[in-house]
């Protein structure tokens, strides 16, 4: 498979660009609802709109009314809302949680997948436990009870928590805290007694909570896959949603590069472009260069993962980090290179900065997935 | 895509019966690749018997047409060559600036009798070939240069001097860049190709901090050259040059295959462990991101190999590999010589097989220097790709 876009994915590429610059711009969703101090941080009229799109179901499987595709074609659409900052539950709903849902029961994929597809439901994913990513750490408890299982323990970062009509929570069922085995994930609904939310504002305009379980009552039929058999299905959901973060990544890296470029290209001093100043030159060019390899790297990670590859878990990590390093280059040469203006709320450069620093965090950060590579290249 | 599933079976089998397993290990340095020429001496009966079956089979030079010596592989089959020959870590049966340079600019600017002659000759490995392009007053600027063909009716009288010239002591031909009209900087350069035999020509090897030569002076003394000996148009070698230095660009930057493709922490980690060193955790933490980027930056390879072949990707993206690249392999030596300690330090001890560690790590220093600096890179990638003014 050639490290580029097909013609069915550049379609797809070109109709996501047009409708997250017209209908995700900045102004119209992260300015709007930021600016209202939205509880959700999105608009759920755009969720809406994502479904008539196709978007909302696109790792869906088709027997499920989905599209069926694979994280690549999630990336293309991750990367447009990267450069528009489109604020949406695409990531945590349409990535993480169908990632999940995709290794339910017919029964459990019944229940929620119409409402995914269809723009009405929210779904978010509880697996950080504390401020940094260790997923390989589970201290949040499920013991049996009756038929079904009692939640017990907290979880923080959930991304979207408060507006999610369901919860997919990586749970212990068996095991000590940082066992490989012993993992269930559940699909907790938002109604469940016992769940308590303390909904945070981030950097970036974005809605998370720190989410307690304080014995929260479960059936059986919650469980998502089998009982201690959760690991697999969270590496998957890890390497969805991490392969995607990447794919955002390069989305804010390549629109703030893009503004940046053109901003030299307009703003004079001492009489200059100071575009002309090779000092500001060079460091535009090495740039380009880390965006080009960014984005290399993602579809070549979207594509192993896809294809069922052995070399998919390392790759993911490399591309994770990748964006992430050149995303975080990119808003810091964006800022330093539009001098005041870009410290103005006024001006987009800064928001992407914000936008950046969570989306690094979330799912592990580059030095968490350096140590990730050096540890699955075997040292 | 079945014919493709049988292409890649057959090239498997072929693999399997014809590279023997001394092949199949990276090449210690450059010493232990096969160049050709006309004084050429294999180090070994296995380099030998997979270069000559690589010759019989076209794979010397697996894309170029048949008639030219090549296999005739389309993109396609030549990508699953590639892959093939990575998965048993099959050596380059053929090292040389006749495939890399002068083979894609004669390819693109040649005679049909050209092609035939010197790419056949080129494909058998039986001329090794030189590039005279810098000289001691061009280097970046390298359209300035001065060496000097005089029109004498039937042949070029050329006197001048070039430097940096890659073994030119080892090399049979010259292709190489005089100036034949003094009145034009770009149009009044000619690309010749003549025998280093020729009286007039000598060459004297450049002793580097690494304490080798792979570089000369090279001199000439009123050299005749033929008239018909070169390549392009009278005048017009810049276009030959400007063309050429995209593929050199391409071979420095590692992205024609032999590229970084895994991760180095590991090995520098268990050859550190056979000391009983332990790497420091900061060590450790740059190698992790150095294998970060440098996969990544495999993976830019791919992708770069892929859009060129298919007439998609910018046409100064070679610029962007060549700096990345050189600037990677800079950085992977400063780390391999900080994993392997003092004993890396030592210069010709027989335990580091003649001071390899650090005469390779001084080598990579005029990787971000030769075919462009980096900064004149970074000045093509702001001109060309991002349209900055006055650059």
């Amino acid at each position: 498979m050639p490290l580029f876009h097909d013609e069915d994915q550049t379609m797809l590429a070109d109709t996501a660009a047009q409708f997250m610059a017209e209908e995700g711009a900045i102004n119209k969703q992260l300015r709007h609802w930021r600016d209202r101090d939205c509880p959700d941080g999105f608009g759920h009229a755009l969720w809406k709109q994502f479904a008539e799109m196709g978007f909302t179901g696109i790792l869906v499987g088709e027997e499920d009314g989905g599209m069926g595709m694979g994280n690549v074609e999630a990336g293309i659409v991750l990367e447009q809302i990267g450069r528009n900052l489109t604020p949406s539950p695409f990531l945590a709903s349409s990535v993480l949680a169908a990632t999940a849902l995709n290794e339910g029961s017919a029964d459990m994929r019944g229940r929620y997948m119409p409402g995914l597809i269809s723009g009405d439901s929210v779904f978010a994913v509880a697996i950080d436990e504390s401020a940094k990513h260790r997923p390989e750490r589970i201290r949040t408890k499920a013991e049996k009870s009756g038929n079904g299982f009692k939640l017990s323990g907290q979880k923080s970062f959930v991304i979207q928590g408060a507006s999610a009509d369901m919860i997919v929570v990586a749970a212990r069922t068996s095991g000590s805290d940082d066992d490989e085995d012993g993992i269930t994930l559940f699909a907790v609904p938002k109604d469940a007694a016992g769940m308590e939310h303390d909904s945070v504002r981030l950097v970036d305009s974005s809605m998370a909570t720190h989410t307690k379980f304080d014995g929260v009552e479960l059936d059986g039929d919650a469980v998502i896959g089998e009982v201690d058999g959760g690991r697999e299905i969270l590496n998957k959901v890890l390497n969805a949603g991490r392969i995607g973060s990447a794919a955002e990544g390069c989305g804010v890296a390549g629109a703030a590069m893009d503004m940046t470029v053109d901003y030299l290209k307009q703003r004079k001093q001492f009489g200059k472009l100071i575009g002309e100043f090779q000092a500001l030159q060079h460091r535009a060019a090495h740039l380009y260069s880390e965006v080009e390899i960014a984005r290399a790297v993602t579809i070549k990670a979207g594509q192993l993962l896809d294809g069922g590859s052995e070399k998919a878990d390392l790759m993911v990590s490399v591309a994770k980090a990748k964006a992430g390093q050149t995303a975080g280059l990119s808003v810091r040469e964006g800022v330093q290179m539009h001098g005041g203006i870009g410290m103005t709320d006024e001006y987009d450069i800064g928001l992407y900065m914000k936008r950046d620093r969570a989306l690094n965090e979330f799912l592990g950060d580059a030095y968490y997935h350096a140590d990730r590579v050096a540890r699955l290249s075997g040292y | 895509m079945a014919d493709l599933d049988t292409f890649r079976a057959e090239t498997r089998s072929w693999l399997e019966a014809n590279c023997p397993a001394e092949m199949r290990t990276p090449p210690r340095d450059e010493d232990d690749t096969y160049w050709g020429g006309r004084n050429a001496e294999f180090t070994s009966d296995a380099q030998k018997a997979w270069f000559e079956a690589c010759v019989e089979k076209g794979y010397t030079v697996p894309a170029w047409p048949k008639e030219y010596g090549g296999a005739g592989l389309n993109a396609a089959e030549a990508k699953i060559l590639r892959q093939e020959m990575a998965a048993i870590n099959a050596r380059s049966p053929l090292s040389s600036f006749g495939i890399w340079m002068l083979g894609p600019a004669l390819l693109k600017f040649g005679t049909e009798e050209q092609k035939l002659h010197y790419l056949n000759q080129i494909a058998r490995g039986e001329i090794r070939w030189c590039q005279g392009y810098s000289e001691p007053g061009s280097g970046s600027d390298l359209v300035s240069m001065q060496t000097f063909g005089e029109d004498k009716g039937d042949h070029w009288e050329v006197n001048g001097q070039k430097i940096w010239t890659s073994y030119a002591d080892k090399a049979d031909w010259i292709f190489c860049l005089v100036r034949t009209d003094k009145n034009d900087k770009y149009q009044g350069i000619t690309f010749m190709l003549f025998d280093m035999a020729s009286e007039g020509v000598s060459t004297k090897p450049i002793l580097l901090i690494s304490g080798n030569s792979p570089f000369c002076e090279t001199f000439f003394d009123n050299v005749k050259v033929p008239k018909d000996q070169f390549v392009g148009e009278v005048n017009r070698g810049w276009d030959v040059a400007k063309y050429l230095l995209g593929h050199e660009r391409e071979m420095i930057s590692g992205a024609g295959g032999g590229g970084l493709t895994s991760a180095i922490g590991a090995a520098m980690t268990r050859h550190a462990a056979k000391n009983g060193d332990e790497l420091d955790p900061v060590l450790r933490g740059e190698l992790a991101m150095f294998d970060v980027d440098a996969l990544a930056y495999a993976a830019m390879g791919e992708k770069f190999l892929d859009e060129m072949k298919n007439g998609k990707g910018h046409p100064a993206q070679p610029n962007m590999m060549k700096y990345v690249g050189t600037e990677l392999n800079k950085r992977r030596h400063e780390l391999m010589m900080s994993a392997g300690g003092s004993r890396s330090l030592e210069w010709d001890s027989d335990e580091t097989k003649g001071g390899k560690p650090s005469r390779n790590w001084l080598r990579t220093k005029a990787n971000s220097i030769e075919g462009g600096t980096s900064e004149v890179m970074l000045n093509v990638v702001s001109k060309r790709i991002l349209d900055l003014p006055g650059a």
